[in-house]
């Protein structure tokens, strides 16, 4: 009896470290187990003259993953044999896994040069989409407007209520994203003119961001334009707002590229794939149903280190 | 204790004789085999941890080695900028913020997992073992980003109305933590309690004892190491606990204030950031600094439960 319930502790035991561990595994898991599985079925349904058949990886930005996963899905579906596997992970994760040659093709937010320790000269910039991103608040704020300066006062803690700008008598929480994340990166550099934020709460999720905005009183964070819905409000910068139009001739300025890096030239399908999403079938239809804007569509051109030029 | 387990033996030594008289080669083989595959699987387990604690280890110490960020910087400052200019690596907001909120879920979860490991073995046995025990265990199966998906939902907004402060707090993470480490607690103690001899509350009844006066001074008592055990092994899944509690602590970078400030922990601080730093770059390995400091936390822990395992076998 003793020691059966000795082996008993010792069975709960290692069974609550198994399901410790398992818990905190979840979210890395997840993420690659059902990109593969399609690309394995159409393996089975034998190769065109069209496609190689040699499985393409792309990894990276989980903002551009649902764009890549649906233009995957529909290449797929007119190229049998084509392999595409889709899978997130993050800019920087992206960046790397191409760099060292783990995956073909490296999904980010942001320019290679922008990240250290990235060998960005042996990359090649595939531009796919255009993202828009805008201050992010909490309905019951009565503010619709912010000059970039009361933007930066808020976001480096300089302006803590929203009746100094305007608003009603209500204390301002800041929602940031993590210091690493390629969404920070591009609204502090052209939504705050690269002033450091002040500590606010950081989530990782724009899902999760879009929910505390929601649900905190006077709280502001920002968002990817594809992520606003009813529940938060977008406010306008300089009374600009950001919208389409806006955004493509760069009157709005907080809006960034989506890049999907290849190292070297891309080749065989992976070309195939990336001609593929700058078709206008793609462009014009998947990429503004998932709330991008077409690269087509742009009016200027930036490069890495921020300097506008017309197209 | 030795008297019976020589009876098992002999019993199992004229059982083995029996079937050694009709050995034949089939069975030697299976038991070779058998005992390759046993070696086999124990050697991989072996491997693989010893790897795993060599990865972790190469890419933590790089900080330190490759780097050169200080050992004392990184334990004790509190100014965490690894991609400003000039960088700094000093993880102390986040060990606090680890601790605090493992010591509050053990706060909290100890007394009631205790509680409800008394009343199901020693008050209520029936009910007890087939009700409530299944039940508690079953909350180890919900996954723990469902926890904190309630906690972000409900906790958080009543913390907000309550106190009339932001919601996302130490007080939110230990509560969250205390609700998921509960079952492991409660089910570990109330084996402990359990494995307590029926002789024992048998003698002290019998020496005029109350019922409560039993429970307290002699089954708790006998019983404290696997109750301190299942202590230990809550907090060391409170502190290695990261979906959950990273969604209602508010991740903020500084020193704990109180109970009701937000505040963030080393795995919250790894999940945020791994995916969008690039490998090899003195910010990714502070990150696997930061791992390789909650191995050594586990390390910790597991030491901690052999030495109470060792004072139970020594009674």
């Amino acid at each position: 009896m003793k020691k059966l319930s000795k082996m008993f502790i010792a069975l709960t035991c290692v069974g609550a470290l198994l399901a410790g561990c398992g818990s905190g595994n979840t979210a890395q898991t997840q993420t690659p187990a059902p990109a593969q599985k399609p690309a394995q079925e159409q393996s089975n349904s034998g190769s065109t003259t069209k496609t190689s058949g040699e499985p393409v990886t792309a990894v990276g930005s989980t903002a551009l993953q649902p764009l890549v996963e649906q233009a995957a899905k529909d290449f797929m579906a007119k190229n049998a044999g084509a392999q595409i596997q889709v899978q997130g992970g993050g800019s920087g994760t992206g960046l790397s896994q191409v760099a060292s040659g783990a995956a073909t093709i490296g999904n980010s937010d942001i320019f290679a040069e922008e990240k250290k320790g990235i060998p960005a000269n042996e990359l090649v910039d595939h531009k796919v989409a255009v993202v828009g991103m805008a201050a992010a608040v909490s309905p019951q704020v009565k503010v619709d407007n912010l000059s970039k300066q009361q933007l930066i006062d808020i976001f480096t803690g300089k302006i803590t209520n929203w009746k100094e700008v305007g608003g009603e008598d209500m204390k301002i929480t800041l929602v940031n994203r993590p210091k690493s994340s390629g969404t920070r990166a591009t609204f502090s550099k052209f939504a705050l003119d690269g002033k450091e934020e002040a500590e606010g709460i950081t989530e990782d999720s724009s899902g999760t961001v879009r929910k505390i905005i929601a649900e905190t009183p006077g709280a502001i964070g920002y968002l990817a334009l594809s992520y606003f819905n009813d529940t938060v409000k977008a406010l306008k910068l300089d009374g600009v707002e950001a919208n389409a139009e806006n955004i493509t001739s760069n009157k709005y300025p907080v809006w960034a590229y989506e890049h999907m890096y290849t190292k070297g030239e891309a080749t065989g399908d992976a070309k195939a794939f990336l001609d593929f999403i700058l078709t206008d079938d793609v462009q014009k239809k998947t990429v503004t149903e998932l709330g991008f804007l077409p690269i087509t569509d742009m009016k200027v051109e930036r490069d890495a280190e921020g300097k506008v030029t017309q197209k | 204790m030795g008297h019976r387990t020589e009876g098992v033996n002999t019993e199992r030594q004229s059982m083995i004789a029996q079937k050694m008289l009709t050995t034949n080669k089939r069975q030697k083989t299976e038991n070779i085999t058998g005992r390759t595959i046993a070696m086999i699987c124990a050697g991989l387990l072996v491997i693989v941890v010893l790897s795993i604690t060599y990865f972790i280890a190469s890419k933590g110490l790089s900080t330190f080695f490759v780097d050169g960020v200080s050992f004392k910087e990184f334990l004790t400052h509190d100014k965490w900028d690894p991609e400003g200019e000039p960088s700094a690596y000093g993880v102390l907001p986040f060990i606090l913020g680890s601790f605090f909120v493992t010591a509050l879920a053990a706060l909290i979860a100890a007394p009631l997992g205790i509680g409800a490991a008394i009343f199901m073995t020693e008050i209520f046995p029936g009910f007890g073992k087939k009700v409530l025990k299944p039940v508690i265990e079953l909350l180890v199966g919900i996954p723990s980003v469902v926890y904190g998906y309630v906690g972000l939902t409900l906790l958080v907004p009543f913390i907000r109305e309550q106190f009339d402060v932001l919601g996302f707090s130490l007080l939110a993470g230990g509560l969250v933590l205390a609700l998921m480490i509960l079952p492991t607690i409660t089910s570990v103690a109330a084996d402990a309690i359990e494995a307590v001899p029926q002789d024992l509350r048998n003698a002290s009844l019998a020496l005029g004892a109350t019922r409560w006066q039993t429970i307290w001074n002699v089954v708790l008592h006998s019983a404290l190491p696997g109750c301190l055990t299942a202590i230990v092994l809550g907090m060391s899944r409170a502190f290695g606990e990261a979906l959950a509690v990273q969604m209602v602590i508010g991740n903020t970078t500084k020193l704990p204030g109180g109970l009701l400030d937000p505040i963030s922990t080393l795995t919250s601080g790894i999940t945020l950031n791994m995916g969008n730093t690039i490998q090899g770059t003195p910010y990714n390995n502070a990150l696997w600094s930061m791992a390789l400091l909650l191995l050594a936390m586990s390390f910790i822990f597991i030491v901690i439960l052999r030495l109470l395992g060792r004072k139970r076998l020594a009674k």
